[in-house]
């Protein structure tokens, strides 16, 4: 029995290990998004296309819909921008765009360039929505519900992986 | 020639300036409060700086947000709530104390508590053990006796 307490060190030693083992194959750059389950925030901006034309948090009610934080100057944007046509072409996904401290007219021409995939893009130019949302680099694609609600974040390219995640988000909020 | 000159420096001050957010406070408090907050407050791009180190454009978006807040009178616990609202818990360098971080902010004084009492386990069970082998080798009035009659046995049957 005396012996026993001998291996508690190891015990102790190999708990940590296995902790501190499962800890590194989590991305510390992934935060979870404080405003999940949240409605989406309040906020009053120009459009893109016309910055006559106000969009508010009303505008993005109706249907479960993604939004997508972009910018000219994001290269991950560019990769991910296809796949956004594609979703938005052969899925009929709505996807609203909140172009995020960018240059008006570069953005108007990427648009013009690689086609537009967004029924609505919201013009951030200094970034006080983006503050709002807790965005902390472009691109980052949210889930909302027909309520407004935000109830996915996710931080980085969609790709065919991420986008599977996020159509199993939308169709379980379509309920 | 001094115009000249004069021209030169400012070309050289340009960068320099552009660097460094330049902000004008209402009065002193304003800016400690708002020197304490940024530094208090984690970057949430560049997870390593806190706001008043980091460069990126995401962390001077926030010291903008954090000054606007600090010149309109806001309180320290106001902002940093706002800064927790948007990007969680994490954007704390200094963790608010609740049932979640009570293990962050008391565990190494459970940890100390703990040792304290392995140490003083451990010596009270030496000290104990120690007692007893000084008793053995101490041996009672009539051992005594006995083992100096057997030793004298002893010496007189070798002689």
């Amino acid at each position: 029995m005396r012996r026993l307490i001998l291996f508690i060190p190891l015990v102790v030693f190999m708990a940590l290990g296995v902790l501190f083992y499962k800890g590194l194959q989590l991305d510390p750059s992934e935060l979870e998004s404080a405003l999940l389950d949240k409605p989406f925030p309040a906020f009053s901006a120009p459009s893109l296309s016309d910055e006559n034309q106000l969009v508010t948090e009303q505008d993005l009610k109706g249907k479960p819909a993604l939004v997508n934080v972009w910018a000219t100057w994001c290269p991950t944007c560019k990769q991910e921008h296809a796949q956004l046509n594609r979703i938005a072409r052969e899925e009929g996904v709505i996807i609203y765009g909140i172009n995020y401290k960018d240059d008006r007219s570069a953005a108007k021409e990427w648009l013009r360039r690689y086609s537009d995939p967004y029924v609505l893009n919201i013009f951030d130019a200094d970034g006080a929505l983006g503050v709002n949302l807790g965005v902390y680099g472009a691109p980052e694609t949210y889930v909302i519900d027909a309520n407004g609600v935000i109830r996915y974040k996710h931080v980085g390219a969609v790709d065919e992986k991420v986008w599977q995640t996020l159509k199993g988000v939308l169709a379980e909020v379509s309920l | 020639m001094r115009a000249f000159f004069f021209a030169l420096a400012l070309m050289v001050a340009g960068p320099v300036w552009a660097a460094i957010d330049t902000y004008e406070f209402h009065d002193d408090d304003a800016r400690e409060q708002f020197q304490q907050l940024t530094q208090e407050l984690r970057c949430p791009k560049c997870q390593n700086q806190n706001l008043a180190d980091s460069n990126s454009p995401i962390a001077s978006d926030l010291r903008r947000e954090v000054y606007r807040m600090v010149e309109s009178g806001d309180s320290n616990d106001q902002i940093v709530d706002f800064m927790v609202a948007r990007y969680g818990e994490f954007v704390l360098y200094r963790p608010k104390v609740n049932e979640a971080t009570y293990v962050l902010w008391y565990g190494p004084f459970v940890l100390l508590a703990i040792g304290m009492v392995v140490v003083v386990l451990l010596a009270r069970a030496r000290r104990s053990k120690e007692a007893k082998a000084s008793d053995s080798a101490n041996l009672s009035h009539d051992e005594q006796a006995r083992l100096s009659e057997l030793l004298k046995d002893n010496n007189g049957e070798s002689k």
